[in-house]
């Protein structure tokens, strides 16, 4: 189950009202989150203003050294007011990921490279890194991604169609 | 049937390398907390994702005082190897001669395969077992669970 609610201290994409919320623990060097990406994204289309999808950094830092400066990045972003271009931007550039291409996607979307180069040097985002880290923990999350489903863990595989028995089984549950 | 040791018993001592020329008691211990993880193999995909994610709560376990110890039969060279590619800040121990001797006494050996159970003790700072945990071989148990066990010492 899923300790912390969402709030909103968190970044959400969708309806306020959606019937459904599905929060991702993620790490923006894992692999796997970049496998879930795409279809996260097609999750979102197919079901419109159903769902409201919320992302939280569980950056593994020790194995994954630029998931704490992209989670730095997308939180930047975030504090300008571009959490989602920018969290978009990196997963989809994930395979090219460097604190050059970091700081290349804050110019692409008019944010200063230099003030993100600042925030990078002085982690000035740890505290809500670090907050979404442990509220992940607590919630038992032990790696990425973890997907909650109405704050229940979804522990199937991470495919469009497995995603989408489950989500219209919560559906048709709430109904 | 979990046939780990109950919790309220001792934790049976033990001595074991953590390097090749150090050796490591869990008696040298005694004042604070110990965790102690036992688990099947280095470089094995679900022990990896687990140690890395034990290994990223290092900082909340030294909060309370803790400290983290992992066993497996895993050789010295093994161990020392897949803790630098992980970037692992804790020790890993080596009961690895005579094979499983530690584990055996904790009841996490998995005599038909020769490796470790993927089970999990809080030992406090007397040396009491105060919590434990055998999880399924092919699931990693995340760190909530030890985290409780830990919230929940007599200060």
């Amino acid at each position: 189950m899923l300790k912390n609610p969402v709030s909103n201290d968190d970044h959400i994409e969708g309806a306020q009202n959606a019937a459904v919320t599905l929060v991702e623990y993620g790490d923006y060097q894992c692999p796997y989150c970049g496998q879930a990406y795409p279809i996260i994204k097609r999750l979102q289309k197919h079901y419109g203003s159903k769902l409201r999808f919320v992302f939280r950094n569980f950056p593994l830092t020790e194995i994954h050294p630029l998931a704490e400066p992209a989670a730095q990045t997308a939180e930047y972003a975030g504090a300008e007011g571009q959490f989602w271009e920018m969290h978009d931007l990196i997963f989809e550039n994930q395979s090219n990921l460097s604190i050059e291409l970091l700081l290349q996607l804050a110019d692409f979307l008019n944010l200063s490279s230099a003030e993100l180069k600042e925030a990078l040097k002085n982690h000035t985002f740890d505290a809500k890194i670090q907050k979404d880290f442990m509220s992940g923990i607590k919630s038992g999350v032990n790696g990425t991604p973890t997907l909650y489903i109405n704050g229940v863990r979804y522990s199937g595989p991470v495919e469009f169609q497995d995603l989408v028995s489950a989500i219209d089984e919560i559906i048709a549950v709430s109904k | 049937m979990s046939k780990l040791l109950p919790t309220g018993t001792i934790a049976p001592d033990f001595t074991l390398n953590v390097t090749p020329d150090q050796k490591l008691s869990l008696s040298e211990l005694r004042g604070k907390p110990v965790i102690l993880v036992f688990y099947p193999a280095d470089w094995s995909p679900v022990c990896g994702d687990q140690l890395a994610v034990l290994n990223q709560v290092l900082s909340e376990f030294k909060k309370f005082g803790a400290e983290l110890l992992a066993i497996s039969v895993d050789g010295l060279w093994c161990h020392i190897a897949f803790a630098k590619s992980r970037n692992l800040h804790f020790s890993l121990l080596s009961d690895f001669n005579p094979r499983g001797e530690i584990s055996q006494k904790y009841g996490a050996y998995r005599e038909k395969d020769g490796t470790c159970e993927r089970a999990i003790y809080v030992i406090d700072k007397n040396g009491v077992i105060s919590w434990n945990y055998l999880s399924p071989i092919a699931e990693n148990p995340g760190a909530d669970g030890i985290l409780e066990a830990l919230e929940k010492l007599p200060k």
